[in-house]
Parts: C-alpha cells; sequence; structure tokens
C-alpha cells in the first residue's frame, strides 16, 4: 500500500476515534482528589521545609517526614486517578473530555492577569501516579542505601523537594509554571549530582548537568515566547493548544517555537547532541539516578511534548509525512546512545546510555505520532529502569563499586534475590513478550506507520527509516543488557571481599518495581488480541490519551502480529549473539584459562582496523566531551573571558586613565601660568603620599584632588553645554 | 492620623534619616554604642512610617501619585517642593528603607578598618536620605539635588574606608558620576526652556515631573528630544552603569567596605534605571524611541561583556561587581522594549537584583572577614568549615543566576520575553536578536555563578586555612541582617505578583505614549 492511503485510512480513524471538538475543554470540578490535585506537590513541598528547619532533630533524622509526605502524594494521586477514571467514564466520547483545570492569579503585568494552578486530564494523572510511586519506593530504599552519610538529612531534604518540584511541574496549567518546574528539578539534581562534592569530579558532574540543561533553556525561553505571543498573549495552557489544534496560529511561528522547544527537550531528556550530561550524572548517589536520572526528571522533556502536543504535531507536520526533526533526533539517539552502552564498564554508565536510548525511543514515537505510545514506554520504562538501577545500586552495596569488569561477577550466588529482579526487570527493558517492555516498544515500532507487510499499520506517516532504526536498536539494547547480566552476576567473584545480599528495604523496592515490569505491559494490550474483552483492550490509551479540542486528531496505528514477530526475533537475535558470546565462548575461555575473563583477549576489536576504529570512538564517546568541554568551554573561560577583560582594562579604562591623566596634566599647565602660587602647594600635597590616617585622608581629598578633577570636569561640561545650546538653539 | 501621614509622611520617611545623623554630630565620637543605637534607630523610625504608609498606599490606584506634597521651594527657578509616590517608586523605596537598617545592623561589629562609627554610620544616614528622596521627589530639581547628595557620602566611604587602592576607586566614581549628572542637568534646563503647553503653545517654565511627563515632550522637535535624551543617556547610563561607563563599578565595589557595596549594589545603581523610566522615557517619548534600540545594543553587550569579564575574575567580590553589569543589562533590555511587560520586568530587576547582590556582598564581606582574602585561587571548602554560609552562598548564586521560583527570575524572563516584541515603531528583527543574545548570556550567568561557588564553597579547604579558628559560620548578628534579604528572596520569588500588581499600573500610565 502506497503511504497515501496510508494517511486517508488512518485521518478516517482519527475522524472516528477522537471527535473532541463540541464540549468544553476543561471544568473545574470532577471530584475531590482532581480539584484538590495541588496538595500533591504541596505535601512534598512541607516536608522539604520542614527537614530544612528541624533536620536531624525529627524522627528518623528527617526520613520518616519525607516517606510519609510522599505516601500521601501517593494516596492523593491515586485517588485523583480514581476520580478521572470515573470522569472518563462519565462523559460521552463525541463531547471530548474536559480537563480539570483550577487556577488563581499569580501575577499581572500590562493590565493582563497570569495565572498559577492545576491542569489534570489522563497525562498529568499518570504522571502523578508514577513519580509520586518511584519517589516513595526511593525513600525507603534510601534510608538503608545511604544510611551513615554524613548528609542524610539534607539528602532527604532535596528528595523531597525534587519531588515536589516535579509534582508542580506535572499539573501546572501554564507556560510559566513549567518554566518554573522545570527549572527547580533541574536545580535538584544538580545538588543531589554534587551531594558528595568534596571530591571535584562529583561537582564537575553537577556543574556539567546544569549548564548543558542552561544551553537547552535557552531554547525553552525562546520557545516558550514564542508561543506566548503567538498564542495571543497567554501563557494558559490549555488555550495555546486548543488554538495551535484549530489551526488559529501562524505556521511558522509554531515550527519556531517547536524546533526551540525540541533544544530544551534535547538537554533535559538527554537527546544527541546534548545528551552528554547525563552518564557524568550518575556521580550522584545512586537512588538519585534511579528516581531523577532514570525515571522521571529526564522524562520532563517527554512530558512536555505530550501536554504540548499540537505544537509539535502542526509545527513539524508530524501527520503526512516520514521525516521531521523530532523523529531523527529520537531514532538518532536511541541508535548512537545505545551502541555507547558497549564500552562502559561501569554498570551505571551503562544503564545510563540505556537511558539515553530508551528516551531516543519515546522522542521518536512522538515525532512519528505514536503519543500513546510513547507515553505508555515511559510509564513501564519508569518502573525496569528504575528497578535496574535500584539493582545496580544493591550490588555496588555489596561489592562498594561499580566497576563491573573489575570488582563484580558471578553475584548470582551471593545475591539470590537482586539477581533475579534484575534480570526480570532486564527481560523487560530488552523488550521480550510478555513483559512491560515488549508492548510499548511494540506500539512505537507500530506506531512509525513504516511497516508495510500484511496490511500495514495505518499510523500518522510512513517513517520507515525510523521503524527501522527502532528495529536495530532493539537489538542493541538487547545485546548490551546481556553484558551488563554475564558481567555482574555470571561468571567467578572478581572483587575483593565476601559480598551479601542486602537487607529488606532495599529488597522490597526492587521486588515491588520487578512485579510493575512484568505486568505493567498489560494495562494497553493492543486489539489485536479478539478473544479478549474489549475492556481489556488499550486501557491505558484510553484513559489517557486527550480527547478534546485542545489535542490534535492523531491516527492510531493497527497492531500488527507480524511486526510483533519480527521485532521479537531482532531482539532475540541481538541477544543470541551477545549470549553467545559472552555466555559460551567468554566462559569458556575462563574455564580454560583458570580465571574469570570479561571479554575475549583476542576478540574482534584486537583483529581489525575498522573495528578497532570503531572502539576508540565509542570509548571516546564520539569525542562530544571533548568539543564541549575541552573546547568550547575552554575558549570561552580563558581566552574569550580574558580578551573581555583585557579590553575592559586596557581600552576602555585605557581612555578613562588617559583622559583623567591628561586632564590633571593640562589643569597643572593651566595653574602653573595662571595660578602658580596659591594652588601649588596643593598639587604637591594632593599627588602626595596615601596615608592611612582618615581624618587626614579625608581633608585631603577635600581639598586636594577632587577639586582639580571637578574643575576639569566642569571645563569639558562647559564645552558640551556649549554644544547642546548652540544645537538647541539652531 | 491618615491626614498627618498624607501631609507629612513622605517628608519624615526622607528626613529622618538625616536627623539621625545630625544627632550624631552632636555626640562625641568616642559613644560608639550611643552612635549605632542613634543609627539603627533613625532608620528604623524611616522604615517604620514607610511601613505605614506602605499599608495606607491605595493599591487600587497605584498608576498615580500619592501623599504628593507640593509647597513653594526655589521660586526664582519656579521649582517647587513636590513628593509624591506611586507604584514605580513604591518598591524601590521600600527596598532602600530595609537595606539600610540592614546596613547599620551588619555593622554592629562589623565597623572596616579605620574605625570611626561615628563618621561611617551618619554617612549611612545621608545617604539614605539622598536615596529616598530620589524616589520621591516629583520636581527636576529636586531630584537632582537629592541625586547628588548621595555622591559625597558614598565617595567618602569608598575613599576612607575601603580597600587598597581606594583613593584611584573612590575618585572614579565620583569622576564618572559627576560628569554624567552634569550632562542630566543641562538636559534637565533644556526640558525647563523648551517644553511648551501642547494647547496653548506657552512655554511650560517648570521643572515639575508630572506636568512634565504629562506634555510628553510637547513643543520640542524629534531631533532636539533625541539630544535631549542624550545628556539623560549619559547621567542616568552611567549610574546604571551601562556599557561601556561601567568600568567605575568593578573598582567602587572592590574597593568599597561590605556595606558600601551592598548599599551600592542594592540600591545606588537603581538610580539610573528609575531616571529612565521615572523621566527620560515619560518626558522625552520620541527621544526614547530612537534611543531605544541603540540602548538595547549596549544592555544585550553588557550582559554578555560582563559574563565574560565575570569568567576573568580572580577576586570574588570583583566577580560579583562584575556581574551587575549583566543584571543591569537585563534591566535596560526590559526598559528599552518600552513595553508593560518588559518596564514591569524591569523594576521587578531592579529590586531582585538590589536584594540579590546585595546579598551577595554581605556574603563577600564575611568571606573576607574570615580569610582575609577573597582570592578565588586561596578559598574553597567553605560548605566544609561554615556550611551554613556555604548553603547560603549556593541559594544566592541560584538566586542570582536567575532560577525560577526565586526573585531574580523575573526580572530576566520577562525581560527576554517583552524583547521579542518591542513597543510599535522599534524594530522588531532587531531586538528578537537581543532576544537571542540576552538569553545565552543566562547560560554564562549560571557558568561563572556555579564555577564560583564550585572553587570557593565546594573541595576541601586549603591547608593554609584548614585549622583556623577564626572560619566560622553565620553569626547572630549576621542572620539579623541577612533574614529579610533572604526571606524576600523566596517570597517575591514565589508571589511575584506583590511586586508586578504595583508597579503595573503606573508603568501603564508611564508608557500612555507607546501603548496607543
Amino acid at each position: 500500500m502506497s503511504p497515501t492511503v496510508h494517511i486517508a485510512g488512518s485521518l478516517l480513524a482519527a475522524a472516528a476515534e477522537s471527535v473532541g471538538g463540541s464540549g468544553p475543554i476543561s471544568v473545574d470540578d470532577a471530584g475531590w482528589f482532581l480539584n484538590n490535585a495541588w496538595l500533591i506537590p504541596l505535601l512534598p513541598t512541607v516536608s522539604f521545609a520542614t527537614i530544612l528547619l528541624l533536620g536531624k532533630r525529627l524522627p528518623g533524622k528527617g526520613a520518616i517526614c519525607g516517606i510519609i509526605a510522599v505516601a500521601g502524594s501517593l494516596l492523593l494521586s491515586c485517588g485523583a486517578g480514581v476520580n478521572w477514571i470515573t470522569h472518563r467514564d462519565s462523559v460521552g466520547s463525541h463531547d471530548g473530555v474536559p480537563a480539570v483545570h483550577r487556577s488563581l492569579e499569580w501575577l499581572r503585568s500590562g493590565g493582563v492577569d497570569h495565572d498559577v494552578g492545576i491542569l489534570l486530564d489522563g497525562l498529568s494523572v499518570m504522571m502523578l501516579f508514577v513519580v509520586s510511586f518511584i519517589s516513595l519506593l526511593v525513600h525507603v530504599y534510601s534510608t538503608d542505601y545511604v544510611s551513615g552519610d554524613s548528609r542524610y538529612t539534607h539528602f532527604f531534604a532535596f528528595l523531597s523537594l525534587f519531588t515536589a518540584a516535579m509534582l508542580f511541574f506535572v499539573v501546572s496549567d501554564n507556560l510559566l509554571q513549567m518554566i518554573v518546574g522545570w527549572e527547580l528539578v533541574g536545580v535538584c539534581s544538580f545538588v543531589l549530582i554534587g551531594h558528595w562534592w568534596e571530591h571535584r569530579v562529583n561537582s564537575n558532574a553537577a556543574l556539567k548537568a546544569f549548564l548543558t540543561n542552561r544551553v537547552g533553556d535557552v531554547g525553552l525561553l525562546i520557545g516558550m515566547t514564542v508561543l506566548f505571543f503567538a498564542a495571543g498573549n497567554t501563557f494558559d495552557t490549555l488555550t495555546i493548544t486548543k488554538r495551535i489544534a484549530a489551526g488559529e496560529v501562524g505556521r511558522t511561528a509554531v515550527l519556531v517555537a517547536a524546533v526551540c522547544l525540541t533544544v530544551a527537550v534535547m538537554s533535559k531528556s538527554g537527546q544527541f547532541v546534548l545528551h552528554t550530561w547525563l552518564p557524568d550524572a550518575m556521580a550522584g548517589p545512586t537512588p538519585v539516578s534511579a528516581l531523577i536520572h532514570a525515571a522521571t526528571m529526564v522524562v520532563a522533556g517527554i512530558f512536555m511534548i505530550a501536554r504540548l502536543y499540537p505544537v509539535f504535531w502542526t509545527g513539524m507536520s508530524i501527520e503526512g509525512s516520514s521525516i521531521n526533526l523530532l523523529a531523527v533526533v529520537g531514532s538518532v539517539t536511541l541508535l548512537f546512545g545505545g551502541f555507547l552502552a558497549f564500552t562502559q564498564d561501569d554498570i551505571k554508565k551503562v544503564l545510563a546510555y540505556s537511558t539515553v536510548s530508551q528516551l531516543g525511543y519515546m522522542v521518536m514515537a512522538l515525532g512519528v505520532g505514536a503519543w500513546t505510545a510513547a507515553i505508555f514506554h515511559l510509564f513501564t520504562h519508569a518502573f525496569f529502569k528504575a528497578c535496574l538501577f535500584l539493582g545496580s545500586g544493591s550490588v555496588s552495596h555489596a561489592v562498594h563499586s561499580f566497576n563491573m569488569k573489575t570488582d563484580m561477577g558471578g553475584l548470582r550466588k551471593h545475591m539470590p534475590h537482586t539477581h533475579r529482579t534484575f534480570v526480570m526487570a532486564t527481560i523487560a527493558l530488552m523488550g521480550l513478550p510478555p513483559l512491560a517492555g515488549f508492548w510499548s516498544k511494540d506500539e512505537i515500532l507500530v506506531g512509525t506507520g513504516g511497516w508495510g507487510l500484511f496490511g500495514g499499520t495505518q499510523a500518522n506517516g510512513a517513517y520507515t527509516s525510523m521503524l527501522v532504526m527502532g528495529m536495530i536498536g532493539a537489538a542493541v539494547t538487547a545485546a548490551y543488557m546481556i553484558r551488563v547480566v554475564y558481567l555482574t552476576f555470571y561468571g567467578e567473584y572478581r572483587g575483593h571481599g565476601r559480598p551479601h545480599e542486602s537487607g529488606l528495604r532495599i529488597l522490597l523496592p526492587l521486588y515491588v518495581l520487578a512485579f510493575f515490569a512484568v505486568v505493567a505491559g498489560f494495562l494497553n494490550l493492543p486489539k489485536g488480541f479478539q478473544w479478549l474483552p474489549e475492556s481489556w483492550h488499550e486501557r491505558f490509551g484510553h484513559y489517557v490519551e486527550p480527547v478534546a479540542a485542545y489535542f490534535p486528531h492523531i491516527g492510531h496505528a493497527k497492531p500488527s502480529w507480524s511486526l510483533a514477530l519480527v521485532s521479537t526475533v531482532i531482539a532475540l537475535a541481538g541477544a543470541g549473539v551477545s549470549w553467545h558470546y559472552y555466555f559460551r565462548r567468554v566462559r569458556h575461555r575462563s574455564a580454560v584459562e583458570r580465571m574469570s575473563l570479561t571479554e575475549l583477549p583476542d576478540g574482534p576489536v584486537s583483529r581489525g582496523v575498522v573495528p578497532r576504529a570503531v572502539h576508540t570512538l565509542l570509548v571516546n564517546k564520539y569525542y562530544f566531551d571533548h568539543l564541549y568541554t575541552g573546547v568550547i568551554v575552554r575558549i570561552v573561560k580563558g581566552p574569550l573571558a580574558r580578551l573581555a577583560y583585557w579590553f575592559n582594562q586596557r581600552v576602555i579604562d585605557g581612555v578613562v586613565d588617559g583622559t583623567g591623566r591628561k586632564s590633571v596634566v593640562a589643569g597643572r599647565v593651566l595653574y602653573r601660568y595662571f595660578d602658580q602660587g596659591l594652588l601649588d602647594n596643593l598639587i604637591v600635597d594632593g599627588s602626595g603620599r596615601t596615608s592611612d590616617s582618615a581624618g587626614e585622608n579625608l581633608r585631603r581629598m577635600q581639598t586636594g584632588k577632587v577639586q582639580q578633577y571637578a574643575a576639569v570636569l566642569f571645563a569639558v561640561s562647559a564645552v558640551i553645554a556649549g554644544v547642546f545650546i548652540m544645537v538647541l538653539a539652531w | 492620623m491618615t491626614d498627618f501621614l498624607t501631609d507629612w509622611g513622605l517628608t519624615l520617611v526622607t528626613f529622618a534619616p538625616l536627623l539621625g545623623a545630625l544627632i550624631m554630630m552632636t555626640v562625641p565620637a568616642g559613644k560608639t554604642h550611643t552612635h549605632r543605637l542613634v543609627a539603627l534607630f533613625a532608620s528604623l523610625a524611616a522604615l517604620v512610617v514607610g511601613a505605614l504608609l506602605l499599608v495606607d498606599f491605595n493599591y487600587g490606584d497605584a498608576g498615580i501619585l500619592q501623599y504628593v506634597v507640593d509647597r513653594s521651594w526655589i521660586d526664582v527657578i519656579n521649582s517647587r517642593y513636590i513628593l509624591g509616590i506611586d507604584g514605580i517608586s513604591l518598591p524601590l523605596l521600600a527596598l532602600t528603607l530595609v537595606v539600610v537598617p540592614l546596613c547599620v545592623v551588619y555593622s554592629w561589629d562589623h565597623i572596616p578598618h579605620p574605625g570611626n562609627p561615628k563618621a561611617f554610620l551618619s554617612l549611612i544616614l545621608i545617604l539614605e536620605t539622598g536615596m529616598i528622596g530620589t524616589f520621591v521627589a516629583q520636581d527636576l530639581i529636586l531630584f537632582f539635588v537629592f541625586f547628588e547628595v548621595v555622591l559625597l557620602p558614598m565617595f567618602f566611604m569608598i575613599g576612607v574606608w575601603g580597600g587598597e587602592n581606594r583613593r584611584y576607586a573612590s575618585i572614579k566614581f565620583f569622576l564618572f558620576t559627576l560628569f554624567g549628572s552634569a550632562l542630566m542637568l543641562l538636559s534637565f534646563l533644556a526640558l525647563y526652556f523648551l517644553s511648551s503647553d501642547p494647547i496653548t503653545g506657552d512655554p511650560l517654565r517648570t521643572f515639575d515631573m508630572r506636568v512634565l511627563s504629562d506634555v510628553a515632550g510637547a513643543g520640542i522637535l524629534g531631533v532636539t528630544q533625541v539630544w535631549i535624551f542624550a545628556g539623560m543617556f549619559i547621567g542616568f547610563g552611567v549610574k546604571v552603569p551601562m556599557f561601556p561607563f561601567h568600568t567605575w563599578l568593578p573598582d567602587a565595589h572592590t574597593e568599597a567596605p561590605t556595606v558600601g557595596s551592598v548599599i551600592l549594589a542594592a540600591v545606588l545603581l537603581k538610580l539610573g534605571t528609575y531616571g529612565f523610566v521615572r523621566i527620560a522615557v515619560p518626558m522625552l517619548p520620541e527621544g526614547a524611541e530612537v534611543w531605544m534600540p541603540w540602548i538595547g545594543l549596549l544592555a544585550v553587550i553588557g550582559i554578555i561583556y560582563g559574563a565574560l569579564g565575570c569568567l576573568a575574575q580572580t577576586d570574588m567580590k570583583r566577580l560579583i561587581a562584575f556581574s551587575s553589569v549583566a543584571h543591569m543589562g537585563f534591566v535596560m533590555l526590559g526598559v528599552a522594549t518600552l513595553t508593560d511587560f518588559g518596564v514591569n520586568a524591569a523594576i521587578f530587576g531592579m529590586v531582585a537584583h538590589g536584594i540579590i547582590t546585595g546579598m551577595l556582598f554581605f556574603l563577600a564581606g564575611s568571606v573576607k572577614e574570615r580569610y582575609h582574602t577573597l582570592e578565588i585561587k586561596r578559598l574553597g571548602g567553605l560548605l566544609v568549615q561554615a556550611p551554613r554560609m556555604g548553603w547560603l552562598l549556593g541559594f544566592v548564586s541560584m538566586a542570582s543566576l536567575g532560577l525560577p521560583g526565586l526573585a531574580g527570575f523575573w526580572g530576566e524572563f520577562p525581560a527576554i520575553l517583552s524583547a521579542y516584541s518591542p513597543a510599535d515603531g522599534l524594530p522588531v528583527g532587531v531586538f528578537r536578536v537581543y532576544m537571542v543574545v540576552a538569553a545565552v548570556g543566562t547560560v554564562l550567568a549560571a557558568g561563572y555563578l556555579l564555577w564560583l561557588l564550585q572553587r570557593t564553597a565546594m573541595g576541601s579547604p586549603k591547608p593554609e586555612f584548614a585549622d583556623n579558628d577564626e572560619i566560622v559560620d553565620v553569626t547572630p548578628t549576621e542572620w539579623i541582617a541577612w533574614l529579610p534579604l533572604l526571606i524576600g528572596i523566596v517570597l517575591f520569588g514565589v508571589m511575584p505578583g506583590l511586586i508586578f500588581r504595583v508597579t503595573d499600573p503606573a508603568v501603564l500610565t508611564v508608557l500612555t505614549e507607546f501603548l496607543g
């Protein structure tokens, strides 16, 4: 089938499914939990303030306070979820499903009020749940993981602040509020990455994270500004998205805004070419990596695109196309981020690049119009990636290192629970059925619309190249995860001492997350399973995807058994190659040489020029860090800054001082001829030694130099005044 | 009570500090404690009266002048004693009234070398009268007098209590400002002679700022307005300071005693920007329209240039001083757009910069007192030795780099935003370029501030200071002096409406000519 037919089909499907024009776009009452959702970010805020003020005097040194607050937020979020499901089911889909919107005045400028408020629909309610849920587990985990740390209380204070900021960002109803939340999570990330700031490496990583995000923020600020004016001087998200969805806003402005916001997403969500900070951010404590740098903060960019989807839908002309900026950024990231995971020895860095790659999947999905798939992947990824990170923390807790090659191996025997949960999450990440990652990844691939066999998938466009990259990415993902599992849990133990399994407060979150990593995918079963009752199909999409005038009419791809089969085979192939290499050949060679090997000594890298060159390229992370830190930052901090300062001291001040000095000379000459006797003494005095005695100093200045300078000055002024008066008179 | 406040409130606020200074003159220099008390009482008295005025202020009508006093003063040139405040003066007045008592408190046990609290504190009080007077005066000559009153106390403060290079710095400060004021006075005179009644065409011969704003340059040719504006531009621009008239600032700040730096950053610089908003723009709208693209250009040059200057600094205090050049660039960019959004942002930016940079200078002063140096290379590990102080430095740096949720953001982002769509008649394309440059400036701001934080607060203390007992955490006096500022940073960051609500109507009045 040709792409045009695809598009026609998808348009029809869209027309049939999401008609959201006639009803109101928002209501201000849909159940207590939705109406009072502002309490959800408020609770952790209060917790932050409490821990800040009372600190170590609190029970549990502040940890209990944080846990109670976040548990409260989780309960309220669940309540909001129940309210939303009721609300969603109670309105007919023909009128659309209005979001819940409540606000009050924040500031007033130019006679116009700008509000602060809450905006709740399926998307934000889902995010509220994910953030508070993962945050709660991370809180519990941290009570063990960071116990004994000298800044234990401080750590929990900032976990609370981060949770508050993230929740505030999620419920925001306007661009201004979004910017505030966006930056506040960034600053929490900065503080927590630099938690152990005694070491230069950590503070460097913190600075890098913050500054790279600032670069992206330039895009954010400009993009939001363009939207503000394009939509008629308003920050209100619903108004802006509705106007753009209705085609009332100029196309160019929307395109510019979309491109600028994409830059912001590139930094926050670790997309190429602004991804370099995320792996370095692993310098922070592991719970922070799990919560902030895997499950929640880094998906802020994804959330923003989803929230402002009409901007990208219209601006990037997603519909009916086969390529656009968002899709390219996402697909390049998912592939090239995945490659980088192969050469890392630090288990957290592998996971970090994996996060970069998975975020790439989400951005690509949004770029090809697979909105629900992207958000569903965000949802499932939060569970399995948090599980993997917390699992790596559990491992490092036992072996006191993150280096897989020197300090791990064979941990399966020592840490059975960690091993079990880690493997479950790994399979979920690899996208093998029937675990969570399979369903969400498959939906993304289907959503590209690039699958033409057996009737195709009829999505919004024909993004075939994205489909290909996504499939290769699946093989890559499977391969590097097998490597991690082998190096960490199989072979013989290479570290020191006797590793031991972690305690209950660490294992419990791991099991909870592993459970979700297994089952979360069933929330959005595709329509392909005809033998299931219809109320089991696409539940996630049904409740999360907006059906209202503030959301574009996107098409929904048809599930494809053939595609699912092929992508699974490809993932299995990637896993198989890697499995063969590590579990067969490396293991065999280890047995032969009676030592725990991590690579084959005569492996592919040692054999040819090309593999070696690729390996060098990957080890150097495509030389981005050299370019950013070594070239750009160094030039700005060094020569450029010095040049500006030299200009300041030598050129500008040179003129100033020169003028001053010449004036003094001129004054002296003048005085010597006209008023020698009277003023000569004063000049000599005035230009004399500096005295420390205040009174004398004061007197001297009063009578000496100042008068001299002032005289010169007034002379100069008089000349200018003459010019002035001449001009005026003329 | 209300009547009394209406008639005498502003006069009292303005001259209470001066009265305090006069009382101190009569007390012998040796009675240090009495001097402190008098200074504190005088500045607090002004604050109390100011607070009453703030409470009694009619916020619904923030666009029109309130508490207006209009008495004859110098009849021969028709200059009158006119005072009054509206939504633009109010936040700046409040800022001054709060900052000065905090400086007095901080000076309680921090009188810089060579001592003499009597002279030091009375100079602060005289300074306060000058600053308040500038913000409440509604007659150009009166404005000019107050504007100049500020000059001498600051000159002596730098010249007597300053650092090693104090003489050079103080003279540079004095001459630069005086040079600007001379041209400014000429412009005032030109306004006096050239303004005429828009209906009858008769010459007005008045210094009344209310009248001059109302007639908005009537009777003055566009080309003449451009010239008059030029005089004011130099007068106010030196004070702001705008690139390239800024070089007095780093020297003055570096050499000034802590309290002098705080007052300089918190209030003195705002006299310049206030002058633009209050006098230059409304009285010479045609001149403003011609000048604003150039002022915008200098503003964004200042943003980038100031930031680069910061990156090159090796001295903490000088770095903070340079950051003022960049921050005031954002303020001037907001003014240059001639839009309500931009000018509101500018006024917010003035207050925010006053609180935040004032606080940074306090911190720098306290670091200097403990380490006896501000050389960044020798510092480090403040978070280890004085954790609270280290955290405060981090917090204030975050505020200074414009973190949303803290005060600095609301002066910065709206200014950038307003540059996207400047007032009619200004070149849109040019201003959009300014917008992008200013936005890039925020990256550099984060760069120099966090780099400073990393080098001074993080890491471990250098061996030479490792076991130094002098390095203590924040003292009670410091807490008292700093807490109000810290609260302000958070409060205005979370509730920006507190200031925007007051300034907005007054800004709309000032910009009548541009909003059509």
